[in-house]
């Protein structure tokens, strides 16, 4: 189309020059014909010899090449017209029994952002497009409503539902008028030129043709994509003012995983974690063939965090990078997934599914959020609009200022610990370098540091840690705990540098220096930043949705809501603890507790957030806590402590009760009767180890709001019931007694 | 003997495994069975199943969760002198589903769905207040609270 209005272009000043001049010879010859005796001086004129016939020549032959040019296109668009009729009339009458696959047929589709409206199967007007001017006309004239709709570089032309009036008005260098069509719009814009479409594209058609199509086009980018499916196809078909196209070609053209996505789930799911993965699992439970669709940008379907930094890194399994799966101390094995893949089924299915199901749509980021219109729109411009929708997209691991500022150089050699495959490339570089650096003294650091340092041995490697606090878990524990759990930190090989704060990091010779406030320097080969999290709030922006100026994360009721049908969980959320206040928490069992929350919620229970989440750590094989509640080293604690043995360590904690993680243990009640009997030798009394085990308490106007249990297992319950009472008590003596810290 | 240190704002006791010995006198409240923001156990006091429970791991949601709660519920509901005598064929439609998906629900199917009849007349002899089932924090499809080492440990992860 743009080649013949170029085309036009050129030709339309030599037709003006050809025809002024013949209007001038014409005049001349006029002129001297009535003045002949005037002196007039030679001039030279179109028709004169010689020169003259050259040009004239050259005119005509000019104009002649249109001509035919415009005879030999009229000629290909009239056949290629008949061709497509026919094509289209076959496929009209096979498409009742095939289910249209998304790959875009023609070459036109496969845009790397193809749009909603583009697609492959063609709902088309059975009516024959006979006339070539229309598809020039239709071609600019739906262009423009095409174009916000559509993103199609070549220039596509929507197949015009053909005018009940099909007048074949050929004219290349010139607009004709469309007949009345059914489309207003090729009315309501005469465009200029019959510019015909480079690649005629292959387009979805209203049905009923009374649908003028600026309104669909413009519908279309609002209106919820439709699945492909053959249910789906007819009810649309069926639908007299819904004419919709059909699903979006994926991104990536006729890849195989262009997947359909569903255009409408009743349960969206915003992120694929923990939060995420727990709340599907409520509403399936709850809400009887519910289904269920989780978006998340990463490639994985859930898993659980907590063995990334822990259990993987204490396997014996080479390929333990590939198959995720962990022994845990008793033998029993498992993933790191919550569930294997057979558990899922496919986004395209769900809609169909008899009894519903939870289906992962993996690699997809949600860009936008329409909370008016209860709809989400992916990186791929796919819109899914939903009935109920969990926001919970965790957050990523934050950095130092120092190193993003430090350059390329420095950046890969970094590490900012969250996911499957940073564990995989951290794996792999422990492997290869002589010096690791992990700059951080919280959970994160402190389990990485330990299970690093395992392996410092096995590999020559260096272990360093380095922190602004005092201690390990400075902000955790009160002060002398976490003296003391520095040096078992320092037992496991890790070379631990606190009161550091990390003023700049260059690369020299390949190595990486990190220069501190205090002068020291530390020379490494790969630094692992463990500084914390940021809540991921992308979608507060298009979603309308509050953020909390203190704590971060969307903010939520005490029912997890931040408006009607959105429900935030995980570590994004930031919500209302009606023992505690206003909090946010970035534990895994919080996870998992709030997401079921929201998930009951989602499904009518109205339930505020009630059963306090746990948490737990292990540094190393000595040294293991459970904690429950506000555990800020800012507040005053009352520690109660007792002479630890060798029964009372994590490793003895998870033989005793059977299982193998902890958590495990904690929540799924599982075996009470020791799979293991304890063989213990008699135990070493330890004059250093002050604080074996026991059990802190954090205060807050001397309420207790938060329990540390000491290397002392399986009481959790206890612990909870003491916060969920929220009383005064005068002597903390008698209530740690309620934990027989002494007994095993 | 037990004695007490003071560092800062914390305070620091040790004590004996004597001084533990007597009683705690400290106070805690009674909690109300039919709080209902507690979580509950596997049956709700109203006498219903809990299908959020966490000790059913992923059986109420999985592919075949309506296979699972049909049958379970008709054993739950059942008044027969052999209670569930009535439900084989719910039980049937479980195990043929459970079939199709190895992976998920692994080769004892027969145990667990014994297990499950047996566990769900213990627990219910005894509705445990949310404490005692704590959030789930991995999804091992565990039927029973009870006694079922074997099956937990046979159980793959999934």
């Amino acid at each position: 189309m743009l080649k013949c209005r170029t085309v036009w272009k050129k030709l339309a000043p030599l037709a003006r020059a050809s025809s002024t001049v013949c209007r001038q010879n014409v005049r001349r010859t006029g002129l001297t014909s009535s003045r002949i005796p005037a002196c007039v001086p030679v001039a030279h004129m179109s028709t004169g010899p010689a020169g003259g016939g050259r040009e004239n020549q050259l005119y005509i032959l000019l104009v002649g090449a249109a001509c035919v040019g415009g005879a030999i296109y009229t000629y290909r668009t009239v056949k290629g017209d008949s061709q497509r009729y026919q094509d289209r009339i076959e496929e009209i009458s096979s498409r009742s029994y095939k289910r249209a696959t998304a790959e875009p047929a023609t070459p036109i589709q496969s845009e790397p952002s193809a749009v909603d409206a583009t697609e492959t199967e063609v709902i088309l007007e059975p009516e024959p497009e006979a006339a070539p001017s229309l598809e020039p006309e239709a071609a600019p004239s739906l262009e423009p409503e095409a174009a916000p709709s559509l993103e199609s570089e070549a220039a596509p032309s929507p197949e015009e539902p053909s005018p009940p009036a099909p007048d074949a008005e050929v004219a290349v260098p010139e607009t004709t008028e469309l007949p009345p069509a059914d489309e207003p719009v090729v009315e309501a814009s005469p465009e200029e030129s019959a510019e015909p479409a480079a690649v005629p594209v292959v387009e979805e058609e209203p049905s009923p043709p009374s649908e003028p199509s600026p309104f669909e086009l413009t519908e279309l980018p609002p209106a919820p994509v439709v699945e492909s499916e053959p249910a789906a196809a007819e009810s649309p078909a069926a639908e007299p003012t819904e004419p919709q196209p059909e699903v979006v070609a994926q991104s990536g053209g006729p890849a195989p995983d262009s997947l359909k996505v569903p255009s409408h789930t009743p349960y969206l799911l915003i992120g694929g974690g923990t939060a995420s993965f727990a709340a599907a699992r409520s509403i399936r439970a709850r809400d009887p063939g519910a289904k269920v669709l989780i978006v998340t940008d990463e490639s994985d379907p859930p898993y659980m965090r907590p063995p990334l930094s822990k259990e993987l890194w204490f396997s014996d399994d080479p390929s333990v990078t590939e198959t995720l799966r962990f022994k845990q101390w008793n033998g029993k094995e498992r993933s790191i997934y919550f569930q294997p893949p057979s558990f899922y089924i496919n986004a395209e299915e769900l809609n169909g599914a008899e009894n519903g199901g939870v289906a992962v749509l993996t690699g997809k980021k949600v860009v936008h959020m329409d909370v008016r219109g209860n709809k989400i729109k992916l990186d791929d411009d796919t819109e899914i609009s939903y009935d109920k929708c969990l926001i919970a997209t965790g957050g990523v691991p934050r950095n130092l200022q120092v190193i993003e500022r430090a350059g390329e150089e420095v950046m890969k050699k970094t590490t900012l610990f969250r996911k499957i495959e940073d564990f995989k490339s951290l794996d792999k570089v422990s492997r290869n370098v002589k010096s690791i650096t992990i700059i951080g003294g919280g959970f994160l650091g402190s389990e990485l540091a330990c299970a690093l340092g395992r392996r410092s041995t096995e590999y020559d490697l260096e272990v360093v840690q380095m922190f602004p606090e005092k201690g390990n878990m400075g902000k955790v524990l009160p002060e002398y705990l976490s003296n003391w759990t520095t040096e078992k930190v320092k037992s496991e090989g890790v070379k631990v540098i606190s009161e550091a704060l990390v003023k700049s990091v260059v690369c020299k010779d390949d190595k990486l220096e990190i220069k501190l406030k205090d002068g020291r320097l530390v020379k490494t080969d790969h630094i692992v930043a463990a500084v914390g999290l940021e809540p991921n709030v992308d979608l507060a922006k298009s979603a309308g949705l509050e953020v909390d100026s203190d704590f971060g994360g969307f903010r939520v009721n005490a029912e997890l809501q931040a408006r009607s049908n959105i429900w935030v969980a995980g570590d994004a959320a930031c919500f209302y603890d009606i023992r505690l206040g206003r909090r946010r928490v970035e534990h895994h069992d919080h996870a998992v507790v709030s997401g079921r929350l929201a998930g009951e919620n989602m499904t009518g229970a109205n339930k505020p957030y009630w059963h306090q989440s746990m948490f737990w750590s292990d540094l190393g094989p000595d040294v293991g806590y459970e904690a429950i509640g506000i555990v800020d080293s800012s507040l005053p604690t009352v520690g109660v402590f007792a002479k630890a043995t060798a029964k009372d360590t994590p490793k003895a904690a998870t033989e005793k009760s059977g299982t193998g993680i902890r958590s495990e243990s904690e929540t799924e009640d599982t075996a009470t009767s020791p799979v293991a009997s304890l063989t213990l030798a008699p135990t070493v009394e330890q004059h250093q180890d002050e604080y074996g085990k026991g059990v802190i308490f954090y205060l807050r106007d001397k309420v207790v709001v938060g329990i540390i249990l000491w290397n002392v297992f399986n009481r959790m319950p206890i612990a909870r019931k003491i916060i969920k009472d929220g009383e005064e008590h005068a002597d903390l003596n008698e209530v740690a007694k309620l934990f027989n810290i002494h007994d095993d | 003997m037990s004695y007490c240190k003071q560092e800062g704002k914390d305070r620091i006791i040790f004590v004996t495994k004597e001084d533990h010995e007597a009683p705690s006198n400290a106070e805690l409240i009674a909690d109300d069975p039919n709080d209902p923001y507690e979580e509950q156990g596997l049956i709700l006091p109203n006498g219903d199943i809990n299908w959020n429970c966490p000790c059913l791991g992923g059986m109420a949601s999985g592919p075949c969760g309506s296979q699972f709660k049909e049958a379970f519920s008709c054993f739950h509901y059942s008044k027969e002198e052999v209670k569930g005598s009535e439900c084989i064929d719910n039980f049937r439609n479980m195990q043929e589903c459970m079939q199709r998906y190895p992976e998920l629900y692994p080769q004892e199917e027969d145990k667990e769905s014994s297990q499950a009849e047996a566990s769900s007349s213990s627990v219910s002899a005894a509705p445990t207040e949310g404490s005692a089932l704590p959030p789930e924090t991995d999804s091992t499809p565990a039927t029973s609270t009870s006694d079922s080492t074997s099956l937990i440990d046979n159980q793959t992860a999934s």
